[in-house]
């Protein structure tokens, strides 16, 4: 039971939600974290990260000057870089931390989470990447709207966008909060400010190539200090497997004997690593916690608007080939890391709290891969991987900062507001502005929700996206038929469906709202099955309906808009400054 | 009323062949995509001793191969498709839009 709390906890995902709140209390990242000893070599790592990134910030502000490099550094990043900086988008400290400790309470449950994780960058290759670069400027509300009525489209995808990147941004300045407490042995809010204030300083001056360059930079020292665990944790097992699982349960079954369990049980707790568990409680929830993963993926704002900063189509394609091995690769780290840390932080008395055997790790679990960093490089390498889970927040964050304060500017203000007319430079003030309404209501917001159970806001930020943005930018390219209204009121249908059933859900209405087990009036883990149906349906069902002028011309729109996403003719001029 | 320019793409039979195998190839891997994923679900769902069973004498379960198999399925369709369109697609796009342009 505890290892899906801390699995669900960790990640803010809300597969667990059933389980009794009193369980719940555990868990790190958004549970209440204890506060350590401050850690003078990880603040003196990570301030060696800072200082370089203020330095890149400063190069990076000097270019940018228009709206253009501000939202997409000037087209000019290639697609090698691009995939490292979407990697670095998409990884954040949860999926490292999380993920670990997951693999390390349950073994093989924490795989099934990665898997999830990473199948939706196929999806998004195959029929969007090389559209979206073709067609798009600066947000994916270019995109959506390209052939439609541009009012209310954009209305819908910037509100849309602005809800994806208020709960993904509150969940991660929540857990670096508590990330930071354990860490570094800062007070929360300090850690909170501290995040915030970085964000903001990266973002307004430095725009996307601030941004970009962040995440490039967080995405080279994660895998680098994950691949050296992983290799540290190899060799000591002569580089094979069986090896490593056999250790593994071994020590799974001497901890299940320790806490008075009979040998055939404590033999079978031991092997149940090497399995699935009670992950999937029912298929339906398992079915629609996938599709929110993998069709979230393929919506999410902050990752779509990445595919801008590439000069070409091609480039887009490389781009996310990349980003998908790095990321694969990263999650078969992970696995590897979480096994670590059972053969060596679960076996060392100095990780755990009272030096028992068998007694929870000192900080919480989240602390595996942390642990595990000690145990095999030191206070050195300790100190070094703390400062990197700091440095992935931060270019998590400036990424999702970035992608909101363009749905405000460009979206609403550009194009809605001033109907295209708006000059470059009016533009890129209230980017600015945004950037700090948003960075300051964000910390205010990550202060508010310290000691709130916020599981739930990661795994809604999926299946938001995943039913709203995604059908209506998927429908948008390939199907001639769609109209601007069954655009809106298919995407509001599925916006305003998923964020209602998730409510209902057992992980706000139990977990949250603290009502009783077993009376949340929605039973599923996620909405996405339900709320993805709906929005398909009611895009259709409001198209096909729509006789007016607009949807005339919205059918008619959609053979030039159609030649232009599948040859580019006409895209260069959108990223020629 | 369509633009000439476009006129003459959405007649050019290089474009119509473009964009058929273009489709077929990318549904195509999202099918197989989709069957791999939401097999390993239901296979997590309805076959998990499938998943436990041991493949030899030692404690490595059918699960593990299969759940690396998929982050690796993953990555090779995707490097399949981006190394085909970024060698095939656009030599025909590049051609197509020559003719159009001439």
């Amino acid at each position: 039971m505890r290892a899906f709390l801390t699995i669900g906890r960790v990640l803010g995902l809300s597969a667990l939600a059933a389980v009794p709140s009193a369980v719940m209390a555990a868990g790190a990242i958004e549970g209440e974290a204890v506060r350590q000893p401050t850690n003078w070599t990880a603040i003196g790592m990570f301030a060696v990260f800072v200082v370089l990134t203020l330095f890149i910030t400063k190069w990076a502000a000097g270019r940018t000057k228009s709206a253009a490099d501000f939202y997409t550094a000037g087209g000019g990043i290639t697609g090698f870089q691009n995939g490292l900086a979407i990697a670095g988008d998409y990884m954040s400290a949860a999926s490292f931390l999380g993920i670990s400790a997951a693999v390390m309470a349950s073994g093989f449950d924490g795989l099934i989470y990665s898997i999830g994780f990473l199948v939706g960058w196929p999806i998004l290759t195959f029929l969007m990447a090389e559209r979206l670069r073709n067609l798009g400027k600066f947000t994916f509300a270019d995109v959506a709207a390209f052939r439609f009525e541009q009012t209310p489209v954009r209305m819908f995808a910037a509100i849309s966008t602005l809800v994806v990147v208020a709960f993904y941004l509150i969940a991660q300045m929540v857990g670096a909060g508590q990330l930071i407490k354990l860490l570094f042995g800062l007070e929360y809010w300090v850690a909170v400010v501290i995040v915030g204030g970085l964000m903001m300083i990266y973002v307004l001056f430095g725009g996307m190539t601030a941004t970009t360059w962040v995440q490039i930079i967080k995405a080279c020292l994660l895998l680098g200090g994950a691949s050296f665990m992983a290799f540290m944790v190899m060799s000591a097992y002569g580089f094979s497997f069986e090896r490593l699982f056999a250790e593994s349960v071994r020590i799974k079954t001497d901890i299940a004997t320790g806490a008075g369990q009979a040998p055939d049980e404590a033999a079978t707790a031991g092997r149940s690593i090497m399995g699935p568990g009670n992950f999937v409680k029912d298929p339906i929830s398992a079915i629609s916690f996938g599709m929110a993963l993998m069709f979230g993926t393929a919506g999410l704002p902050h990752i779509l608007m990445r595919f801008f900063t590439v000069p070409s189509a091609k480039e887009a394609r490389k781009s996310v080939m990349w980003a998908t091995v790095w990321i694969g690769y990263f999650y078969m780290l992970t696995f590897i890391i979480g096994f670590g840390a059972i053969t060596f932080v679960l076996t060392n008395p100095a990780f755990l709290e009272g030096g028992v055997l068998g007694a929870p790790l000192i900080g919480g679990n989240n602390m595996a891969a942390v642990h595990l960093a000690n145990a095999v490089g030191g206070n050195i390498f300790l100190g070094f991987i703390s400062a990197v889970a700091f440095a992935t927040i931060l270019a998590v964050v400036a990424g999702l900062t970035l992608s909101g304060a363009s749905a405000v500017s460009h979206d609403i203000y550009a194009t809605v507001v001033r109907k295209g007319h708006a000059d470059s430079a009016a533009e890129l003030r209230v980017s600015r502005i945004t950037v700090l309404a948003l960075g300051v209501v964000t910390v205010l917001l990550g202060i508010l929700f310290e000691k709130q159970n916020i599981a739930f806001m990661v795994s809604l930020a999926f299946a938001v996206a995943a039913s709203a943005n995604f059908p209506v930018l998927f429908l948008s390219l390939l199907w001639s038929g769609m109209t601007t209204r069954g655009a809106v009121i298919g995407g509001f249908l599925g916006l305003i469906s998923s964020v209602v059933l998730t409510v209902l859900s057992p992980s706000v209405w139990e977990a949250t709202l603290g009502n009783e087990a077993g009376s949340a009036p929605f039973p599923y883990t996620s909405p996405a099955l339900f709320s993805m149906t709906l929005a398909f349906l009611g895009i259709w069902l409001f198209s096909v309906t729509d006789k007016s002028r607009r949807a005339a011309i919205d059918k008619a729109g959609y053979v030039p808009q159609q030649i232009r996403s599948e040859t580019g003719i006409g895209a260069a001029a959108a990223s020629a400054h | 009323m369509l633009d000439p320019m476009l006129q003459r793409i959405a007649s050019n039979p290089n474009y119509n062949e473009l964009r058929t195998r273009r489709l077929r190839f990318g549904w195509t891997l999202t099918i197989a995509m989709l069957i791999v994923y939401y097999g390993f679900v239901l296979l997590v769902a309805f076959g998990k001793q499938t998943l436990a069973t041991p493949i030899g004498d030692g404690v490595m379960t059918w699960g593990i191969p299969i759940g690396f198999g998929v982050i690796l399925f993953t990555i090779v369709v995707t490097a399949i498709y981006v190394l085909r369109a970024n060698r095939e697609y656009d030599d025909l796009t590049d051609r197509i839009k020559r003719e159009a342009l001439k």
